[in-house]
């Protein structure tokens, strides 16, 4: 199967052509923001962090916000800084330099003061439009394909139709020699024997056993009790009772099929097939670091609803749940309620997800991104100093 | 897929159902247990997407949904009544006999 994407100089492939402004900083959001205003086909990202932090903390800050810029999705990269953060924008944007797009970056003390970075920041931005406007999608196999999975704000219907469809996508799009990265390990707890249980090698398996039994630890160590926060007490009113059934329900979206790799936080895969990536349970925090790996599009289950979207990539929504689709059909763009009725079987509904994919990735927008739904957000592993 | 009840049975081992609709104490629910047809009298009103025992599970004993543990009963449970939170705690992500 093929779908029509853009070619990237560095030969990976993006379903969209963004032109994307990168702030190191928080406190060069403001100016990104003021930069990005008004123009059509330019994305910021809000980054609150890129400052006063040390070591991996600022790594994968810097790795995450790299990641966005090295993402096929996006076209050429404008990164502001303000001058005296410890994650400067030069810094940034030499890391993005091999892909062989264009990246500039502006610093807001050095041009000294927000009108003019905008100024200076828009007249750069205008150029990479117009060079952009000229690039033509062409057919790419689905192999090129990244595909992220994603599960939020669920309830019963998601572990009995939404996940079990999407599965049956996954496993589509690795028949057809693509990846699908499998993520928020917290939600693999009390799952993960099923799942190292499908590892290519041992080790690999032994990998998703020590993640899960790091988070369990963390968990336990901060004395809390996770039921707090997960399952959440919408799983909870929507009828999951425990963190393992929410899991269970949830390792269906990943599909059948062998796992490949595990890769840490914002990572790139460097597996064809199923991988899984190490996040946690908040949403945006893995939608996140999958964008920052180089995934292109997205699906993401849903049985209470959410309006998630990514500013780069389209996020696919899906639900089980009649109702819900009912009442937030401006933010679900398919609904399987038919599955849990009986009236559609997972594999049907699993075919009419991918062609879905395609469609999308081929250039129909996802409703998150009709209605701007940029949600962007860094999984924090340290305090800033 | 055949004609569904009113509650879904995941797997052959589980020990309890998922409504499918909302379902009243003293009604009964047709479902397909293990390939056999078994009507069961509901002990509590069970909201949409919630659970309840399709036998009676012993007070400590596991909870199988999905063919799998999802966590440990509190209390006995008898055939038909409301699985949840109240009366089934997890194995997992929290300190021993918290």
């Amino acid at each position: 199967m093929e779908f029509q994407g853009y070619r990237r100089p560095d030969g990976k492939v993006g379903v969209r052509n963004h032109v994307l402004v990168i702030p190191s900083v928080v406190c060069s959001q403001g100016a990104a923001e003021m930069i990005s205003r008004n123009m059509k086909g330019v994305v910021y990202l809000p980054n609150v962090f890129g400052c006063a932090q040390v070591g991996e903390d600022r790594a994968q800050t810097k790795r995450t916000l790299v990641g966005f810029g090295l993402n096929p999705n996006v076209f050429s990269i404008l990164v502001v800084g303000n001058g005296c953060e410890n994650l400067p924008a030069k810094e940034i944007a030499e890391a993005i330099a091999p892909s062989k797009k264009r990246v500039e970056y502006i610093e807001i003390q050095e041009v000294g003061g927000t009108k003019k970075t905008a100024a200076k920041g828009k007249k750069i931005l205008r150029e990479m439009l117009a060079d952009a406007a000229q690039l033509q999608r062409q057919p790419i196999p689905v192999s090129e394909l990244i595909f992220a999975t994603e599960c939020g704000g669920s309830d019963y219907t998601s572990g009995l139709g939404s996940n079990p469809s999407l599965g049956a996508c996954s496993d589509l799009i690795i028949e057809d020699g693509g990846t699908v990265i499998l993520s928020e390990t917290t939600e693999l707890i009390g799952a993960e024997h099923l799942l190292a249980k499908r590892a290519r090698t041992p080790e690999i398996g032994k990998q998703v056993l020590d993640l899960i039994a790091w988070w369990e630890k963390e968990a336990i160590a901060t004395g809390q009790d996770i039921r707090g926060a997960n399952p959440a007490p919408g799983n909870i009113a929507g009828g999951i009772t425990t963190i393992e059934e929410k899991s269970l329900g949830c390792i269906y979206k990943g599909g059948t099929k062998t796992l490949e790799e595990v890769v840490k936080y914002a990572f790139p895969p460097t597996k064809k097939g199923l991988v899984l990536m190490d996040t946690p349970g908040h949403d945006i925090d893995q939608l996140t670091g999958m964008m920052a790996g180089g995934s292109q599009i997205a699906v993401f289950t849903t049985g209470r609803g959410t309006p998630t979207g990514s500013p780069i990539a389209p996020v696919i929504k899906i639900s089980a749940n009649a109702e819900t689709y009912k009442k937030m059909k401006d933010n679900i763009d398919i609904n399987v309620s038919a599955v849990v009725q009986g009236k559609e079987t997972v594999k049907e509904a699993g075919k009419r997800i991918f062609d879905e994919v395609i469609a999308v990735a081929s250039g129909k927008l996802s409703k998150a991104e009709k209605l701007g739904q940029r949600d962007f957000c860094i999984f924090k592993i340290g305090i800033n100093f | 897929m055949a004609a569904r009840s009113k509650a879904v049975v995941i797997n052959e081992k589980d020990n309890v159902a998922t409504a499918v609709t909302p379902m009243k104490t003293g009604s009964t629910v047709s479902l397909e247990v293990q390939g056999r047809a078994e009507k069961i009298k509901l002990l509590s009103d069970i909201p949409m997407g919630h659970k309840f025992a399709l036998r009676g599970i012993d007070q400590g004993a596991d909870v199988i949904k999905y063919g799998e543990p999802i966590g440990r009963t509190t209390a006995a449970i008898a055939k038909g009544e409301h699985v949840h939170v109240h009366n089934v705690v997890s194995h997992r992500g929290r300190k021993e006999g918290a």
